[in-house]
Order: C-alpha cells, then structure tokens, then sequence
C-alpha cells in the first residue's frame, strides 16, 4: 500500500490541474455572471464531497454503535475532519461568489443557513473528540453524528422545496446547464473526490499511527508504576 | 476576475493549511515513537 500512495498522489495532482485548467480555460464562460462563475466549479464539488464524506461518517458511526469496531470509529473521525474542511471550503467560496453577483457577502437564506449549521455541527463533533477524554468519547461522537447528518438531506434538499435566494440545482430539480460545463463541473468532481480520498488516507493512518503511540506510553505507565523501585 | 482569484486561492489555502497541520502532527508523532524507543 506504501507504494501505492505516491502513485495515486501524483495522479491526483496531474487530475487537479488539468480540472483547474477546464476550469479556469476551456468551460465556456456563463452569459450574466462571467468570469466569476467560474467559482462554480470549485464551490459545488467541494460540496458535494462534503456531502459524501459527512454521509460516509453517519455510516460508519452506525456500524460504531452497533459493532464497537474501532475502526469504523476512526473512518468516522477522518471523514469528519476532512469533510470539515471541504465545508469550510463551501462557506468561503460561498460569499466570494455572492458579493459580485447578489451584492452582498452573505444572507440568512435557509440553504445557507443550514450549511453553516452542518459545519457547526461537526466543529462540535471534532472539538467533543478532541477535547473529551473519557471512554465513552466514540460513543458520544457516534450518537451526535447520527444526528448531525440528518442536516445533509436537508442542506441538499433545501434548494428543491424551499424558495431561497440560492441557485436552482443545476442537476435534477428542474435545473439546466451546458453539457460543457457539466462536463468540467463533474472532473473537478472527480480531481476533488480523488484528492479527499488521499487526504482521508493519510489522516486514518496518522491517526492509526496516534492510537498505537497512545497504548505504548500507558503501557510504559503501567510498567513504571509496576518495577520495584 | 479579483473575486474569482480570491475564492481559488482560498480553496488552496484551506486545504494547504490543512495538509500543513497534517504533516506536523505526523512529525511530533514520530519524535514521540522515537523517545519511546529510547526507553
């Protein structure tokens, strides 16, 4: 698998430039908006990862509280963490696209509003684990991400059945878009996928790794406090 | 074109400051395993 890794990486880099390339060159550029549309191609698929990553967290903190299995807990923690920072990527990218073309930076809108809700959620769930350092931290993380995730349908669906000052889905929902575009819009999705399923690589084995160094020193504790003196 | 920058940049910001704090909690992690060697 070490070998592996280095492979996939440099894949993955040569997939985010030549999707930045699309992105910033070849996607036809939008009537009204412009150039600034162009955010649209790092703004929705950093969403959706999120999406996909916070789902994979509900997953696996099901299996968590059904099975106790470690590492169901410690995919839950990565994906959390890593979705964590594809939202934060959404809520910036969010404003920056809005000020030029609503005019303002930010509106409590409900599809807003709820992905700010998301983040906070799993900021909460991420400082819970950090911060807490009883036994029945996993146990508490797992039930609130359970709940957490009920806000993704919500986040997604928002848009659908609620009249918001955010776009119409511009898959599904009624909403259309150049097949130029949707071609760019799903390689970013893909460089961004890729590059999310490297990153949650490499924090699961950090954090493999963390809980191996954890058990040595209070190993070592037991041990110290155990020799004769 | 400043907005569209922006919101780029930031994008790679984010998840640079991100891999940063990544490889530095590797780095400790390793020191640690190598004081624990020690012992």
């Amino acid at each position: 698998m070490k070998r592996v890794f280095p492979i996939l990486a440099i894949v993955t880099a040569v997939l985010l430039i030549y999707a930045m390339h699309q992105a910033l060159v070849v996607a036809p550029t939008e009537r009204t908006m412009g150039d600034v549309q162009r955010i649209f191609y790092y703004h929705v698929p950093s969403a959706w990862t999120a999406f996909i990553l916070f789902s994979i967290n509900f997953v696996a903190s099901i299996i968590y509280l059904a099975r106790r299995n470690a590492k169901a807990d410690m995919i839950a923690l990565t994906t959390a963490e890593v979705g964590v920072v594809f939202c934060t990527v959404v809520l910036v990218t969010g404003p920056i696209w809005a000020r030029p073309v609503w005019g303002i930076w930010w509106t409590w809108d409900l599809r807003l509003t709820l992905t700010l809700v998301l983040w906070l959620i799993y900021v909460s769930y991420l400082i819970l684990r950090k911060f807490s350092s009883g036994g029945q931290t996993p146990l508490l993380a797992a039930v609130l991400a359970v709940f957490g995730a009920l806000d993704v349908p919500l986040v997604y669906f928002s848009i659908w059945f609620f009249r918001t000052q955010h776009p119409q889905p511009v898959i599904g929902g009624g909403g259309s878009i150049d097949p130029r575009m949707l071609h760019v819009l799903l390689i970013n999705w893909l460089a961004f996928s890729c590059f999310a399923a490297l990153v949650c690589w490499s924090r699961y084995r950090f954090e493999v790794m963390r809980r191996e160094v954890d058990e040595l020193q209070a190993l070592g504790s037991m041990m110290e406090a155990r020799s004769p003196r | 074109m400043t907005y569209l920058y922006a919101a780029y940049a930031a994008t790679w910001i984010i998840h640079v400051a991100y891999l940063g704090w990544l490889a530095r909690g590797y780095v400790r992690l390793r020191q640690e395993v190598d004081d624990l060697k020690k012992k």
